[in-house]
């Protein structure tokens, strides 16, 4: 099935499977290798990206879903938020292995540009299905204020 | 064993604990069986105890919890990734029902899906209720959506995610009978006077 995908702003016709997850179109169709591949079953986060804006597990959504909507991938993001929230992660060294990271600053990115200054439990409730095995969390969590505090300053 | 012969045996007793978590579907009596309760209103609880067994099947009840946070499984424990049900019941800001659930079931990660996926209002709320309470519940209008009785039954019968609770897919069991046969126990129940159990 020919499908036209909008991924970071650009449109790419694929052939796949309509029920192929999106996170394999973007992997090996597209190339985009920064969204990770963790569980498959959207309990990590690692495979997270933007669809209209809002925070989406590409691992749990058919690619035929995303016809006449925007995908945005790590490698695209860049919001205002985005960029506050890449200068926090370098600026505080948050990343340990960095598997999850790509997940993890898409699920933040995307709540600090609906919520610019959120509180702890914001944070802890909209980064709770991001996993990191290297329990960076304190760092994450201290991140997200940082590019919080960039944004709102 | 051959390597072929042990790869079919376990595949063989994969299928075999997969078969084994899947309960058969339960079926609904229909209103008619009642007939023979000649007090309307005696006739009325019990076919409101009929549709009981779907409104506190787990499908149904894991969406109705109390407090802010939706269970899941025949076990009902608490969902996993822990979600919150946010100001719309639609999840928090940054990690909204959406993030994970989409507009149908997956089955390429297994996870449910529908287009209107959301947690019943707290008000709501039919965990660790008896079933008298969930049916005053329905029927106040100030914890019920501001329903009639027919705006209930059109509720319940032809919602789509009330529908969902018939087709989880995967491996999930279904809510008891149908959502035809649950919506003509709802009604019989309101043509008998909508009574509550005790």
């Amino acid at each position: 099935m020919s499908i036209t995908l909008n991924v970071n702003a650009q449109n790419h016709d694929v052939d796949a499977d309509p029920n192929a997850p999106l996170l394999w179109v973007i992997r090996d169709d597209l190339g985009l290798t920064g969204t990770k591949y963790g569980c498959g079953i959207a309990q990590c986060g690692a495979c997270t990206v933007h669809v209209d804006g809002e925070p989406v597990r590409s691992c749990s959504a058919p690619v035929s879903a995303m016809a006449g909507r925007k995908v945005t991938t790590i490698e695209g993001v860049s919001s205002r938020a985005a960029k506050a929230v890449q200068k926090a992660w370098v600026d505080l060294d948050v990343v340990q292995c960095g598997y999850c990271q790509s997940g993890q600053i898409m699920s933040a990115t995307a709540l600090l540009e609906k919520v610019p200054k959120p509180t702890d439990e914001d944070i802890d409730r909209a980064m709770a299905g991001n996993i990191c095995r290297c329990a960076t969390y304190q760092r994450i969590r201290a991140a997200i204020h940082a590019a919080s505090a960039e944004l709102t300053a | 064993m051959p390597t072929a012969k042990r790869a079919c045996a376990a595949s063989l007793l994969v299928a075999a604990s997969l078969l084994s978590f899947r309960v058969a579907a339960v079926d609904l009596r229909p209103p008619s069986s009642f007939d023979a309760i000649a007090d309307r209103a005696e006739r009325s609880r019990s076919i409101f105890a009929e549709a009981g067994k779907v409104i506190q099947s787990p499908r149904c009840l894991n969406c109705h919890p109390v407090g802010d946070r939706p269970t899941q499984g025949r076990d009902m424990h608490p969902h996993n990734p822990p979600v919150f049900r946010g100001a719309d019941d639609r999840g928090a800001v940054g990690m909204r029902c959406t993030t994970c659930h989409q507009s149908a079931n997956f089955d390429a990660s297994g996870v449910p899906g529908n287009p209107s996926w959301h947690l019943a209002p707290a008000l709501m709320a039919w965990q660790h209720e008896t079933l008298g309470e969930i049916c005053a519940q329905i029927k106040d209008s100030r914890r019920n959506g501001g329903r009639t009785l027919a705006q209930i039954q059109e509720h319940m019968a032809h919602d789509v995610l009330v529908g969902w609770g018939w087709h989880p897919g995967g491996m999930r069991e279904p809510a008891p009978g149908t959502q035809e046969s649950f919506g003509e126990l709802i009604a019989a129940w309101i043509a008998t006077g909508a009574e509550c159990p005790v």
